[in-house]
């Protein structure tokens, strides 16, 4: 079972934490702080496994964790998920957040935390893998989007509107018309369907 | 999404912050903004203002004040609304706060909506935050979900199921049969989550297990399927079918195929196939061989595929990728019990492995060396350990030091081997051993009475060369009080004489006594070792006194009062001096390995001096713990003395370790009486010494019966003022048809000379049946008289 999912910067800083255990909001902060400490402390070139620190579970519980440029993703499992398949698992997640948010980089983390809440809760559900098919996932959550959209409104009016010219579909407009010695410059005026 | 946009401005203004204290500001101002929204009632708001909260709360400040906004967006019918409703609620709800239960309706509501979305939120919420009672309301409702025909909510409801029968057990056979069927799906999603349905309801019920076993040919088909496929793109993960299936299909084989043989058989072939075709060049690739690795250990396979697994183990073990090195050690970890020998082939790449950068490695391959040291290579293995000890990091240390006492006291070849090691360890990493470790090393030295003169010229050495770790400077300073006069001869076999004069022996104690390094502990240790100098040394008894006198007005408490007490045996006891300052007896011990000293036999005290209290903290507790010897005669029924159990270690084969500690049995017998005979167990009393106020005998059991008799033990008792020790007996288990004995050494001083009795309680198994018998002897035999025995 995974215990808990924290995605935090080179800095220390959350950006996301997901808890599949019940604990309390300090305690929360101080898993994150504690698993910073433990994380930032390991060189480059070292294995990706860590022994659980005091307060997620001691020796039972393994932290798994990669850093891609200045994120840190780290999942804290016990003893019943296979380590390797976590590793692969943290890839599957991060190549998913990249397709979602296209090139994604911190600050997109940062400004759409809900985002990526709904895309981990299609991987993970309850502390267990639930999907791990990277098109699957992203089918489930765009389609999920949609309907979010759908029911914006009024509010979600001026993003339909621009939604609905991107995909309109102009005819040929000829720019000049000849008729014999008259020549007529026609303005550049789309038709709407 | 309209509410991101809201969310961002607020997050733009929170990061624009330059300090925690203007972040705090903002915060306060932004939660307070919140709460009257919320107060307000507007739903379409509303649902910002959570998102904006969700943000505050992952930050780490309170927000507790929105679990009754989740549970109003929840029941609200937008999509959008309830989404952020149910994502609060698996932030901010946990099964403790009440508020989570009147999300129970609108959950069960949702479970029968007509969009799979909102199906699939209501399940991914009882799944992450379901309370037990929550979970017996939707249990039918997540059952019925689980027939569905939609495949995404199929999935999402068979990890529901996994998260219910966590929760409430008593619900797994609700599940049991959906479970079965749902392995005939196509859809890997829902395969996965079948695995670990049926995973989950083996683990509960053993029942459930049995009936699992029926489906090893179907999971070894779908197995099959996986391995054999040609390249499908969406499950692929570097070149490997859909790893995290396989993953699980072989777990959940490990547990159908534990210690039964023909779920084993029908999947010796499978795992064959997978060990050899899988390409472990990646990370999916060594996940799947490793799994495959842990599954054909843990069931009854056959020996060749046995051999193969270690094998893959072993070449895992050399590859360059550190993170394939710490997998293939955990898994060594877990097999080193059961097959010791393959493991130990390896022994030589792990503890390589003890000099690698990284910490994680280092652990595993300590933990991995310390299981596969055994007798025959004590001595190499102690040799990288005591270089590891030198570097390895601060977190390691206690257990490394540990791990080595362990192993030198099961496995140590000699004592002069043992006591080095010990030494080595304390002048390494003294301040990171167990506090028993002082008293034990010392009982370790007093036994080995040949080795101690070289015993505490090495300590002398260590003990001028650095004063600063404890636990070696009191043994040291024990050491030179009790064998000061040793020390100061000069001459030792073993090491190159060096002339140590009485005034050196002083210096080095008043150093330490006044250095601000020792602790009170190590103080007390010196101080009592100057004063037992004083009947070991000739001329300078008068400096002792001195130092003596000038600690009588010390502040510790604990000096002082000894202080006063050696003054008093200098001046007014002065005769009992030498006898009260004798050396100390030979101490025993209940088992070599055994650490704490609290429940050692009886240690023969000579005196009543005051001096006992201070020694016996060191040894184990005095007289209170200890019974007082009993009174036979009086014809209560006190309890008689237990004597000293012997090893009980299952990894050594012989107790040839404890002969050794005990230095050695007696020479040939002198007088040999039987006391008892009965059901072919015979016990023989053998005289072996006899002064005037001592006698040492020898308890001798042998056996004529066709089965061994296991469990022996003996116990006495003996008249109030006579004193006895009884030593650890050979061993417990007396071999048929008089193949073996056990004996046993007894020790009665008899200061009052009264007559001798001693009771005996036999107590022995012999074929599954427990006996129980009491004999008395009256006398025991003298070369005058043979002894006379009334049985009971």
């Amino acid at each position: 079972m995974i215990k808990a999912i924290l995605i935090f910067n080179n800095h220390g800083k959350p950006r996301m934490s997901k808890f599949y255990e019940h604990y309390t909001e300090d305690t929360e902060q101080q898993i994150i702080r504690e698993t910073f400490h433990l994380v930032s402390k390991r060189d480059e070139n070292v294995c990706n496994f860590l022994e659980g620190g005091l307060l997620i579970g001691g020796s039972e519980n393994k932290l798994i964790y990669r850093h891609y440029a200045t994120l840190y993703f780290v999942f804290c499992v016990d003893s019943s998920e296979s380590e390797l398949g976590i590793l692969d698992l943290i890839q599957v997640f991060v190549e998913t957040l990249d397709k979602c948010f296209e090139n994604v980089c911190e600050l997109d983390l940062i400004f759409h935390l809900d985002k990526v809440h709904n895309i981990l809760a299609e991987m993970v559900m309850g502390g267990m893998v639930l999907e791990t098919n990277m098109s699957e996932i992203i089918t489930q959550v765009e389609a999920q989007g949609k309907m979010e959209k759908s029911e914006a409104g009024i509010a979600g009016a001026p993003a339909r509107a621009v939604s609905a010219v991107k995909n309109m579909n102009l005819p040929e407009m000829p720019k000049n018309i000849n008729i014999g010695d008259i020549s007529i410059k026609v303005p550049n005026l789309p038709s709407f369907k | 999404m309209p509410s991101s946009v809201r969310l961002q401005e607020m997050i733009r203004v929170i990061r624009s912050a330059r300090t925690q204290g203007e972040e705090r500001g903002i915060i306060q101002k932004e939660c307070a903004d919140i709460r009257a929204q919320f107060r307000q009632g507007d739903n379409g708001e509303r649902s910002h203002s959570l998102a904006k909260l969700l943000y505050v709360h992952m930050l780490g400040y309170p927000a507790h004040f929105g679990q009754m906004e989740c549970v109003r967006l929840i029941a609200s019918t937008r999509y959008s609304e309830k989404r952020i409703g149910y994502l609060g609620a698996m932030m901010l709800l946990d099964e403790k706060q009440d508020a989570s239960l009147l999300i129970t309706n609108s959950i069960k509501n949702d479970l029968s909506h007509s969009s799979q979305y909102v199906q699939s939120l209501a399940l991914c919420t009882l799944a992450c935050m379901g309370s037990a009672e929550m979970c017996r309301d939707l249990a039918p409702e997540i059952e019925r979900l689980l027939r569905a025909s939609n495949s995404y909510i199929k999935k999402k409801a068979t990890l529901c199921a996994v998260h219910i029968i966590r929760k409430v057990p008593e619900l797994a056979e609700m599940f049991t049969p959906s479970a079965r069927s749902l392995l005939s799906e196509k859809n890997h999603g829902v395969l996965h989550g079948a695995v670990v349905l049926i995973t989950e309801l083996c683990k509960h019920n053993p029942g459930t297990l049995d009936q699992f076993r029926k489906a090893v040919p179907e999971l070894v088909q779908i197995m099959k399927g996986l391995v054999t496929s040609s390249y499908s793109p969406e499950h692929n993960v570097a070149g490997i079918s859909d790893p995290f299936l396989q993953v699980r299909i072989l777990r959940l084989l490990r547990i159908l195929g534990h210690n039964n043989d023909t779920a084993s058989d029908a999947m010796n072939d499978l795992l064959a196939q997978v060990a050899t075709n899988t390409d472990s060049s990646k990370t999916a690739g060594s996940a799947v061989l490793y799994e495959t690795v842990l599954t054909i250990m843990d069931i009854n396979s056959e020996s060749g595929l046995r051999v193969l697994a270690v094998n893959i183990l072993g070449r895992f073990l050399l590859n360059n990728d550190r993170n394939i090195r710490y997998i293939s050690m955990t898994s060594l970890q877990k097999i080193v019990q059961t097959d010791h020998n393959a493991v130990q082939r390896h022994r030589g790449t792990i503890v390589d492995c003890l000099k690698d950068q990284d910490t994680s490695v280092k652990r595993r391959a300590l933990e991995l060396s310390l299981a596969l040291v055994s007798a025959v290579n004590i001595r190499s293995m102690m040799k990288e350990l005591l270089i590891f000890l030198s570097t390895c990091p601060p977190e390691l240390r206690s257990h490394t030091t540990s791990g080595i006492f362990n192993a030198a006291e099961r496995y140590s070849p000699s004592k002069r081997w043992h006591i080095d090691t010990i030494l080595h360890v304390l002048t390494t990493a003294g301040g990171d051993v167990r506090d028993e470790t002082v008293p034990n090393l010392i009982q370790l030295i007093t036994t080995a009475s040949e080795l101690h003169c070289y015993t505490v010229h090495k300590l002398y050495r260590a003990l001028v060369k650095d004063i600063s770790q404890q636990s070696l400077v009191q043994v040291a300073c024990w050491c030179i009080g009790e064998y000061g006069d040793l020390l100061l001869k000069g001459e030792c076999e073993e090491i190159e004489p060096v002339q140590v004069t009485e005034d050196d022996v002083l210096d080095a104690l008043e150093t330490v006594l006044q250095s601000h390094m020792s602790s009170p502990a190590t103080r007390g240790f010196a101080l009592t070792a100057t004063m037992k100098l004083s009947t070991r040394i000739t001329d300078n008894v008068d400096r002792i006194r001195s130092i003596v006198s000038n600690y009588s007005s010390c502040i510790d408490l604990e000096l002082q009062q000894r202080a006063v007490e050696y003054n008093a045996l200098f001046r007014k006891y002065d005769h009992m001096r030498a006898a009260v300052l004798e050396r100390m007896p030979v101490m025993d011990k209940n088992s070599p390995g055994h650490t704490n000293g609290d429940t050692s036999g009886v240690i023969k005290e000579t005196d009543p001096s005051k001096l006992k209290p201070v020694e016996a903290g060191l040894l184990s507790e005095p007289a209170s713990q200890v019974c007082d010897l009993l009174d036979l005669l009086d014809g209560t029924d006190t309890p008689l003395q237990p004597s000293p159990a012997p090893t009980n270690n299952p990894t050594t084969t012989s107790s040839a370790d404890l002969l050794d500690l005990l230095g050695g049995l007696e020479p040939a017998p002198v007088l040999t009486e039987t006391v008892y005979e009965k059901n072919g167990l015979s016990l023989k009393i053998q005289c072996d010494k006899q002064t005037d106020t001592e006698v040492m005998v020898t308890l001798i059991g042998s056996n004529s019966t066709q089965n061994d008799i296991t469990n022996f033990t003996l116990q006495a008792a003996v008249p109030k003022s006579v004193q006895l020790q009884m030593k650890a007996p050979s061993g417990n288990v007396i071999p048929a048809h008089g193949l073996g004995q056990v004996t046993q050494t007894v020790v009665l001083n008899n200061p009052n000379k009264v007559s001798l009795k001693m009771r005996i309680r036999v107590s022995y198994s012999n074929q599954g049946a427990v006996h129980q018998d009491t004999v008395q002897i009256d006398s025991f035999p003298s070369p005058t008289c043979p002894p006379s025995v009334s049985p009971l």
